[in-house]
């Protein structure tokens, strides 16, 4: 089938391109006529939520973007950050959601190379990559198949390209059942002052397309995403895109050689919508026009059309503007790592976007409108309704030790070492930090003790109860994990995952979403200079829960001070800092509570920002100290999982007390917030134990020394002692035993 | 002493083995790109780990038809020593240096892990550092290192002590035959081998049992 652009424009194939009647009536307003069939494809790639997030700007202006060491905000590639001496951190984390349910293994690679992409094209070479991946319920039909298609997916293109996995998450809850999450982030390193962007500038210069052809895949992806899924998502395979993890790396070294040629003025990967993204992209940003010329794109298939052509998601390409004088040294890179160069247009002075074809024009739109002026919605969004809290003396029984034993073998709490390590997570040898801790590390290549901190962050279960706190909490834990290495949090990434915004129960979500995070993102301190939004997770009406995950960066001057989470030595106080005097207090919403009781009641636990910023401060001045030989924050599953995580990770056992007055259970698996676990290498009647406790308590953080490292069992309180290796046992088998068909649910 | 690194489009750990080069034998080695046609002069010539071409076709086999690797093979025969490590180990097969196979993952699956290695012959130019029998720490990251050999070649191989090292206490990763790890050519001066010793060098890494196979490498052959 060949499609032309002389194809009628019927109201039908205006809803098949995602746009409604009034969208459409804005197009006939704007052009004052009837589109062309590929203009409509263009608008319909444009206009979509995917590319230009008209649901959600208006709030999203309201996140602080803003730091002493911001480089760059939201609106390019990636945010870039300074770390000093000269040297920057660029990252951003984005989903795949809809392509990696459609199609797991293409659809998150595709994922990573979109987001290794973003990183690559500013300039900076990837140095570490992160995932969150959200899965239905274990039992569900679907979900071994997608968990293993989308793990095989992340790592066969990150493990080729050359990218450590240093961290990310993996859960799983029934309300995923029809639409997983693959949210991929990745961190690059460049100079600051060889920071590439995508504005284009200078009129009548060279429009250059770089990397792998054009083909048929992908065709209408942006749009796909931009849906709900209902019972036709097979007919749908055909918009995923494939990956090509070995031209990709071609084109990283390709364009890390072509930037030190000084031949780029602006440079815009080719993701969203491919050319047409990035074309009007460029020319909007710098206000010129853009004019392309189809007949010199590399295609890889014969008679594509115009239309196939503008809105091709094939992977791996890049548009740049080049100095003219510059082109045959940059030609000259590319041909070594034999990819495709050719000048496909220029920039013009009028702001139209033309598009030309066998000799026909087959688009003139205003690019402005098109790209930074696209419409914008503010949708009705209701106030949610957040549950009551439990009630105080609503603590469902059970034998601590067996609860504690359930939750460290169950699908929340269990390792993820099945996943991770199909992921290379020591390329480039400077993984300090490895997966299964609180936060990957890394040194920093070109300096002798700087690293960087990473983690990936939400608790959907809370934001579903209260989206504000739930907000709040996804930024706050990102920030204590950071913390909990010795970093100093400095900026985050927002990937928020949210079902239908046309639903107003849905929008209050995550208008209230947002605000808690930019609430945290404020009192900490911790800009968000990045972000992706994916609307529309909804299967057959039903939405996802509200996941909005935080993806941050720490920076440690000094590496070999950070910590990890595993118990160092026997005989070691451990101290537990932050929270209520009671240790812990709150029960709702909390993982005991769900798989232990299959409840999911109560409020999600508040946090206390100025509470969380006091405490983390002192925590991290005390990693730096040296006195801390290892430190775990406390989350799912609370103090008690926190306890058994440390043991099995250091092969340590521990003995902690109750706390007088206070039921165990709430002591040991409440998920009360701001909290860490310390060991120190101090004496705990010593002077500078005691100093430490005066230093606490002039700030009002509590620091209770709750027990001491040792032996093979873990004790909590009066809780039959559970040996460490049972521990572990149960912790390492869930994942292997449910992909392997045996799930213990 | 001076040591060459040949690239191959794809590869992924050259900057990894160049750094390790760097840090243990104190000089940058020369890179070499696969379309030049002559190898520098060198003493040792290292194929680093990655995926060469993708490994779309059968891991390695587009990169043992590059125009350098000719120079390789005279280099080769004329004693020069090479090392090819997880990639590389499989370029080498394929060019014909070193005998065998290296299948899939009996797992199927991608590994990246720590592992235990066991010298088995320590009196090659590149084992020296270690003793005969000794355990050392290594990790490994590959989807294609399942080691198999024909029982004649096996035989050759374990008789004359052309296995250089084994996985030991369990921690086989990939189903390799015989636990091999890593295999010498004839003359002994031909190293291929699927673990990564360049990930362990240094107290950053968490240890450096992996030093002793670089610094013995970079000898000066008296």
């Amino acid at each position: 089938m060949t499609l032309r652009n002389d194809i009628a424009i019927t109201p039908d194939l205006v809803a098949s391109h995602g746009l409604k009647p009034d969208e459409y009536q804005k197009i006939l307003d704007l052009i004052g006529r009837e589109p062309t069939y590929t203009e409509l494809g263009i608008f319909s790639a444009m206009w979509n939520e995917h590319c230009s997030y008209k649901s959600s700007k208006k709030w999203l202006r309201t996140l602080p973007t803003k730091g002493p060491r911001v480089i760059q905000g939201p609106g390019e590639n990636a945010g870039v950050v300074d770390i000093g001496d000269g040297q920057a951190v660029v990252f951003k984390m984005e989903s795949h959601n809809h392509p990696s349910y459609i199609e797991p293994y293409q659809g998150a690679a595709t994922g990573v190379g979109g987001i290794l992409r973003d990183v690559f094209t500013m300039g900076a070479r990837p140095v570490a990559a992160m995932n969150a991946l959200r899965f239905g319920a274990p039992d569900h039909e679907k979900t071994r198949h997608l968990v293993s298609g989308v793990v095989a997916g992340v790592g066969g293109y990150g493990n080729s390209f050359g990218v450590p996995t240093v961290g990310g998450e993996v859960e799983f809850d029934a309300r995923y059942n029809g639409n997983n999450l693959v949210n991929a982030f990745a961190a690059g390193l460049a100079d600051t002052d060889k920071i590439f962007y995508s504005e284009a500038k200078g009129v009548g210069l060279p429009v250059v397309y770089l990397g792998a052809k054009t083909g048929r895949d992908g065709v209408g992806g942006a749009t796909m995403a931009s849906a709900e899924f209902g019972d036709d998502i097979e007919e749908k395979r055909p918009t995923v895109q494939v990956g090509d993890p070995f031209t990709e790396k071609r084109l990283l070294e390709a364009c890390l050689e072509l930037m030190q040629t000084g031949a780029v003025i602006a440079i815009q990967d080719m993701g969203a919508a491919g050319l047409t993204c990035s074309a009007v992209e460029m020319g909007a940003k710098g206000d010129l026009g853009i004019e392309l010329d189809l007949d010199k794109v590399p295609v890889r298939e014969e008679r594509m059309t115009a239309y196939e052509m503008m809105l091709s998601e094939s992977q791996e390409r890049m548009l740049m503007v080049l100095h003219p004088e510059k082109e045959a040294a940059a030609r000259k890179v590319f041909e070594k790592w034999e990819l495709d160069f050719a000048t496909v247009g220029k920039t013009t002075d009028d702001l139209r976007f033309r598009v030309l074809w066998q000799g026909d024009e087959v688009a003139n739109l205003p690019i402005k409108e098109l790209g930074d002026e696209a419409p914008e919605y503010d949708r009705p969004w209701t106030e949610p309704k957040i549950p009551a809290p439990l009630a105080k003396d609503d603590v469902p029984q059970m034998d601590v030790a067996e609860a504690l034993l359930a939750l460290v073998g169950g699908h929340q709490c269990s390792s993820r070492r099945w996943v991770y390590e199909q992921y290379d997570t020591l390329i480039q040898g400077n993984s300090m930090q490895r997966p299964g801790g609180d936060a990957g590390v890394i040194r920093v290549e070109g300096h002798e003790t700087k690293g960087l901190a990473f983690s990936s962050d939400v608790n959907p279960r809370y934001c579903e109860a209260n989206p504000f706190e739930g907000g709040k909490q996804a930024v706050a834990e990102c920030w204590r994990n950071l913390t909990a290495t010795g970093a100093e949090p400095l900026a985050a990434t927002d990937n928020l995952n949210f079902g239908n915004p046309e639903r107003p129960e849905i929008m209050g979500q995550l208008v209230k979403a947002i605000e808690g995070i930019g609430e945290a993102c404020r009192v900490l301190e911790f800009p968000i200079v990045s972000g992706n939004v994916s609307l529309y997770n909804e299967t057959n009406g039903r939405g996802i829960l509200p996941t909005p995950t935080i993806g941050g960066v720490g920076l440690l001057p000094e590496w070999k001070q950070s910590v990890g989470i595993g118990f160092a030595a026997e005989n070691q106080p451990i101290l537990l800092i932050g929270g209520p005097a009671e240790r812990g207090t709150h029960l709702g919403q909390s993982i005991y509570l769900r798989d232990l009781f299959d409840r999911r009641d109560g409020d999600a636990p508040h946090v206390d920002l100025a509470a969380e910023k006091k405490t983390g401060d002192f925590v991290r001045k005390l990693i730096r100290s040296g006195a801390v030989t290892a430190c775990h924050d406390l989350s799912d599953g609370g103090l008690g999982v926190a306890l058994a995580e440390m043991a099995m990770a250091g092969e340590i056992g521990a003995t902690v007390t109750d706390v007088e007055g206070n039921d165990p259970i709430l002591t040991f698996f409440g998920e009360d917030q701001g909290r860490y676990l310390v060991t120190l290498n101090l004496d705990p009647q010593g002077a500078e134990i005691a100093a430490l406790w005066k230093e606490a308590e002039a700030l009002g953080i509590f620091a209770p020394w709750i027990g001491s490292t040792g032996g093979t069992t873990l004790t909590l309180g009066g809780a039959k002692p559970v040996s460490v290796a049972t521990l572990k046992a149960a912790h390492e088998s869930w994942f292997p035993s449910f992909m392997e068909g045996e799930p213990s649910l | 002493m001076k040591a060459a690194v040949i690239v191959f489009p794809g590869l992924n750990r050259d900057r990894d083995m160049i750094a390790a080069l760097t840090k243990i034998g104190g000089e940058k080695p020369a890179v070499v790109w696969h379309q030049d046609s002559d190898i520098p002069d060198a003493d040792l010539i290292v194929i680093p780990g990655g995926f060469s071409y993708g490994d779309y076709l059968r891991c390695g086999a587009i990169a043992a038809r590059s125009p350098i690797m000719d120079s390789l093979r005279e280099r080769a025969a004329s004693g020069t020593k090479v090392l090819g490590v997880c990639n590389g180990f499989q370029i080498l097969i394929e060019a014909g240096l070193l005998p065998g196979a290296l299948m899939r993952n009996n797992s199927l699956k991608f590994v990246c892990r720590e592992v235990k290695l066991e010298v088995t012959n320590a009196e090659t130019d590149f084992t020296r550092g270690y003793t005969k029998g000794q355990i050392i720490r290594c990790p490994v990251a590959h989807h294609d290192g399942n080691y198999f050999a024909d029982a004649e070649t096996l035989q050759r191989l374990e008789g004359d002590g052309r296995v250089a090292f084994r996985y030991a206490e369990g921690t086989n990763p990939n189903g390799s035959i015989n636990d091999i790890a890593g295999i010498l050519n004839e003359q002994k001066n031909v190293l291929g081998l699927m673990p990564h010793p360049e990930n362990l060098i240094e107290s950053a890494h968490g240890g450096d049992d992996g030093r002793a196979l670089f610094a013995a490498a970079l000898k000066q052959v008296a």
